[in-house]
Formats: C-alpha cells, structure tokens, sequence
C-alpha cells in the first residue's frame, strides 16, 4: 500500500493534536493546536487521496520509485517553496514598514507590530531562506557528489517537515506565542519539532556526501555542511528551556540574566553566520561557476576562506551586547574578532568576483550573472559595515538605531535575496527540462526593481539610523537631552514612508520573478529580442571573380 | 570546573589547539603539487550535469 506508514503517522499525529487541543492549559495552546490539527488532518486527507492498495508486485516497483538518477522531487517543491513564501516574508516587511509609519495600521491583536515583526523575519529567513538553502544544498550536493539523495523518502520528511515547522511558527507568533528570542521566537515544542526534521536533514546530507562517486567533497558541500551542523548546535542550546506544563504554551530558560543574553546573541550572531553566509556561500560557489561556465577563481582561497569564517564568526555575537552588562572583555573580543571578519569575508567576495575574469562581458549579456555579482558585492559591502559598526565608538551611535536594520537589510535583501533569485532563475529551466526561462527581460526588470528597493531602503535607513542616534544623544549646554524620545520618532516619519517604497519595489521585483517561474514551469517561451542584440552575420567577403 | 579554570584553559591550551589547527589547515592548503588537485577540485561542478 502506497503512503501506508506515513498515513498512519500522520493520522496518529492529527489524533495526539486534537488530544493537546482538548487537555490543553492555556488558550493560546489550545489554538495553535486546533491549528496544527487542522493541518495534519488536511495532510492525512490528501495523502489518504492519493494512495492506492494495489499489491507491490515486482512490475509496480519501478513505477511507484523516483527513476532519475537524481532525486529531485524535493528539489522542485523546495523552488516552489521559496518562491511562496519569499513573496509572503516581503509582503508582511512591507506591512510592517507601513504599521512603523502609519500606527493606525495596527490592528489588534493578531496583527499588531509586535506580533508581524516576528513573522517577516522568519518568513524571510527560515521559510524562504531555509526553504533556499535545502533545495539548493539537495541539489548541488546529488551534482557534486555524482549521487542520489540518501534516505529515499527522508528528504520529502525534511521538505514537508520543514513547512509544517513554518505553519506552526508563523500562526503561533500571530496567536501571541513567542519565548522572545529574537530569530528562535518559537516556543519549546516547535522547537523540538524542528529539531527532529533538522537532524533529518543532516541524516540525509551527509548520507549523500558518504555515498559520493566523486573522490574530493567540493567545497560548496563543505559550507552547506557547516552551515547544517552549526544551526543544530545553535538551535539546541539557545532554545534550551524548561516547559511550564507538557500542554502548554509558555516555558522558561535555562540560563538567566546576562547569559541568557549572551546565549542569544551567540544563537543571532550566529544564525547571521552560518544560516545567512555559510549556506548561501555554499550556493555560490555552484551557481556562479555553473553560470558563468567557468571553475572558481581560486580554489585554495575557498578552502582557507572558508576555515577562517568558521574559526571567527562563532565568536563575535558579543557585539551585539556592547555597553551592556555584558563584561568589557567580552565585548571587546566580540568586537575584536568582528573586525577580524573582513579578511574571510572579503576573501570570499574576491573568489566569487574574481571567478568572472575573463568573462565580465556577459554581465552586459546575462541578468542572472547580472544578479549574482550584484549579491556578492552587496555581501562584500555589508560584511564590511557589520564589523565597522561592531566596533564600540561606531556602535555607541549605530545601536539601537535604524542604521541596524538598514545594514541587515542591505545583507538579507542585497546578498541572501540576490543570490538565491540568481540560483532560482538557473534552476528552474533545468529542473523542468526547459529550454530557457520563459523571459530573460523580465529578469532585467526584477533586477533593476530589486536593486532600486535596496539601494532605497538602505539609504533611508542610514539618513534616518544616523539622525536618530545624534537625537538621541543630543545634550544642551546644561546637560539636559534636547529631544524626548517621541520627537525623535516623529521625526522618523518622512524615512519610514520611504522605506516602505523601497520594499514594496522589492516586493515587486518578487512577483515579477513568481510570474517569470510559474510561466516558465508551464512551458511557455517569450518571443523576445536577445539582450545585447541578435548575432549578427559578419558582412559577406566579396569573391574575387577570377 | 568553575568558571575560572575553563576561562583559563580557553585562553591557553584551547587558544594553541585553534591556532595550530588553522595553521596547519593553511600548511596544507598550500603544500606542495596542491595546485594541481585544487585546479581538479574547482572542475566538478562543470564536469555534468
């Protein structure tokens, strides 16, 4: 029986919901119980839909298994996968920067900021990032490891799995479910779920990579592989915690004070290090070289660059924590090994750079490329201002202030978002066997909408981040502070409203590119002028009569 | 193990025991007729799809 195991599972899974709902402590419980209820049950249905009870004879085998050499189901949702919930993380920033300049927006309870700012930064990180990072690691590791995925039917557990943690994080944070660290709000058993499929994910990571027919592991594998590891050792020590009851919602942390919030700046910082960089570090170093059709520039400065950023980035989460009750060492070490970042980073922006000598004419040419050098320069830019903000003279002005999420934003929309528009766009036409996409010009437009949105909000954010931290530290010649705190908000109106332009530019970029996709996987081809003008003939050489 | 001792081993032997490991990860990078294999390694990617 085709789906048995997993229907019953699931089934069970659906039942034990229902039973939480009933004995559940708190309402907030209750309905982010109901919630998953629902889901698992919708999940029973079409599962229970699509079996079929005929007997496994030795003739059906091959038609119930995946025949390709590669395994690329999980692949095709995962691209799918990205592309939902990258248009959903967008739209919700661009709410959220709406509700920053027009509070009316609010609405209560469910979709106050408050509740929304948690969900646009794990939409965007987790659910479109995640959702990026697994397909492509699934992927490229099968390409570079000249093997099928390991595990048969684990990667669809680490696919599905993977949404229904996204479900459960995003309609927990709407129902006021958080444990208030900032990128792990979900509560502890979401945070166990998620532990399981992440450890799903390892299983069949490394399972490709120990059954692999190529002698060397390339190095892309080696970032998706640190990235894999360091996110399951952060996720289980900083959400360690103590649930009040097993049926509910609220659970306490295991460290206090100042360590818990080292504790979390090691998990943030970190995330930033190995989810936001490692991971999509990894998808450049496979989607730039196949683009670009030629080897990376240096393949001994991806080995040392690669060794340097895993040796420094764990340590500088203290910067997050200057002029607090952090000790002045501490943060001087987060300060210190911040700085020290520019070398690795920058040698990864040389080697991703540097890979297109020789062929910079296709930038003219080509909008992917186009889009993949504008990301790595966009990662050379913001890894340079992360470490010069760390340090606790520029941070002294800097914390607190818009220049922060600026910054983050000029790494999340410029790198994260750049780069895996860059992969999407090369993997769609491979892995429905199209010739091409469906427009290439529309991929100029989603670029030029991008890159206008981000060059947008982070210039707001720097005018506005800069002009506030000088508010705020404004004294007058008798030492009182000149501006209250809400004349320094008010004066952020004008910026706000502006950032919320940028965004919704880049929204826009977004749904050009969803359009672009979803033609492209329906088989349709654009009639369209090349870019850079048709090939044409050389002028025929006039025959000498004679 | 108090917090002092593990402080004390982590800016002594755990410092030496980083410090060795990289360097020796950059020895190895760069040891000899590693050029060859390096340039081998840059190529799978492009080998097929």
């Amino acid at each position: 029986m085709r789906f048995g195991t997993e229907i019953v599972l699931v089934g069970v899974a659906a039942f034990a919901a229902l039973a939480a709902a009933g004995l559940a402590q708190d309402s907030a419980f209750q309905a982010h119980m109901w919630v998953l209820f629902f889901v698992l049950f919708v999940g029973t249905i079409v599962l229970m839909r699509n079996t079929s009870f005929a007997p496994a004879t030795a003739a059906s085998i091959p038609l119930q298994t995946d025949t390709e050499s590669y395994m690329d189901g999980p692949v095709r949702y995962g691209v799918i996968a990205t592309m939902f919930w990258g248009i959903v993380g967008f739209l919700v920033g661009v709410t959220v920067a709406l509700q920053l300049a027009y509070p009316d927006l609010n609405l209560e309870p469910w979709f106050n900021f408050g509740r929304m700012r948690p969900l646009h930064t794990s939409a965007v990180i987790f659910a479109f990032g995640g959702n990026a990072l697994i397909a492509t690691s699934f992927y490229v590791v099968q390409r570079t490891s000249r093997a099928r995925l390991f595990g048969g039917n684990l990667s669809w557990f680490v696919f599905w799995g993977y949404q229904l943690f996204i479900v459960m994080a995003a309609t927990g944070y709407l129902l006021g479910i958080t444990q208030s660290r900032e990128y792990a709000e979900p509560e502890w058993y979401v945070d166990l779920f998620l532990t399981i499929v992440w450890v799903a994910y390892l299983i069949v990571f490394l399972g490709t990579i120990l059954k692999r027919k190529e002698p060397h592991i390339y190095v892309a594998n080696w970032f998706y592989l640190s990235f894999i590891v360091t996110i399951a050792m952060l996720h289980v020590v900083n959400n360690l915690a103590v649930p009040v009851s097993p049926l509910g919602s609220k659970s306490y942390s295991l460290f206090s004070g100042v360590q818990d919030a080292l504790t979390q700046w090691w998990y943030g910082h970190n995330a930033v290090g190995f989810f936001l960089t490692a991971g999509f570090l990894g998808m450049m170093y496979y989607f730039i070289p196949k683009q670009a059709n030629r080897p990376v520039y240096s393949y001994r400065l991806s080995i040392i660059h690669f060794w340097a950023l895993i040796f420094l980035y764990i340590w500088a989460g203290p910067h997050h924590l200057h002029y607090t009750a952090l000790p002045d060492w501490a943060q001087t070490l987060g300060m210190v090994f911040s700085i020290m970042l520019w070398m690795p980073s920058w040698g990864g922006m040389i080697n991703g750079l540097m890979t297109l000598s020789g062929a910079w004419d296709k930038l003219r040419t080509d909008p992917i490329i186009r889009m993949m050098v504008l990301a790595v320069a966009f990662y050379g830019m913001s890894t340079f201002e992360g470490p010069m903000m760390s340090v606790k003279a520029v941070n002294s002005l800097s914390h607190y202030t818009d220049w922060t999420i600026g910054h983050v934003h000029s790494g999340a929309l410029g790198w994260v978002g750049m780069i895996t528009f860059g992969a999407v766009y090369y993997l769609v036409p491979k892995l429905w066997n199209r010739d091409r996409l469906y427009s290439l010009r529309l991929v100029t437009w989603h670029f030029w909408l991008a890159t206008l949105g981000i060059v947008v909000y982070a210039a707001v954010m720097w005018v506005s981040g800069i002009q506030q931290g000088l508010m705020w530290r404004e004294y007058d010649d008798q030492g009182f502070l000149v501006y209250s705190f809400a004349e320094t908000v008010a004066a952020m109106h004008p910026y706000y409203v502006l950032r919320a332009l940028g965004g919704a530019l880049f929204l826009l970029g977004g749904v050009v590119m969803a359009y672009n996709l979803i033609m492209t996987i329906l088989g349709y081809e654009r009639e369209e002028e090349p870019i850079g003008g048709r090939v044409t003939q050389p002028a025929p050489t006039i025959q000498n009569a004679g | 193990m108090d917090y002092t001792a593990m402080r004390q081993f982590a800016d002594s032997w755990g410092l030496l025991f980083m410090v060795i490991v990289f360097v020796g990860v950059v020895l190895f990078a760069f040891r000899p007729g590693s050029k060859k294999s390096a340039d081998e390694a840059a190529r799978i990617p492009l080998k097929d799809d």
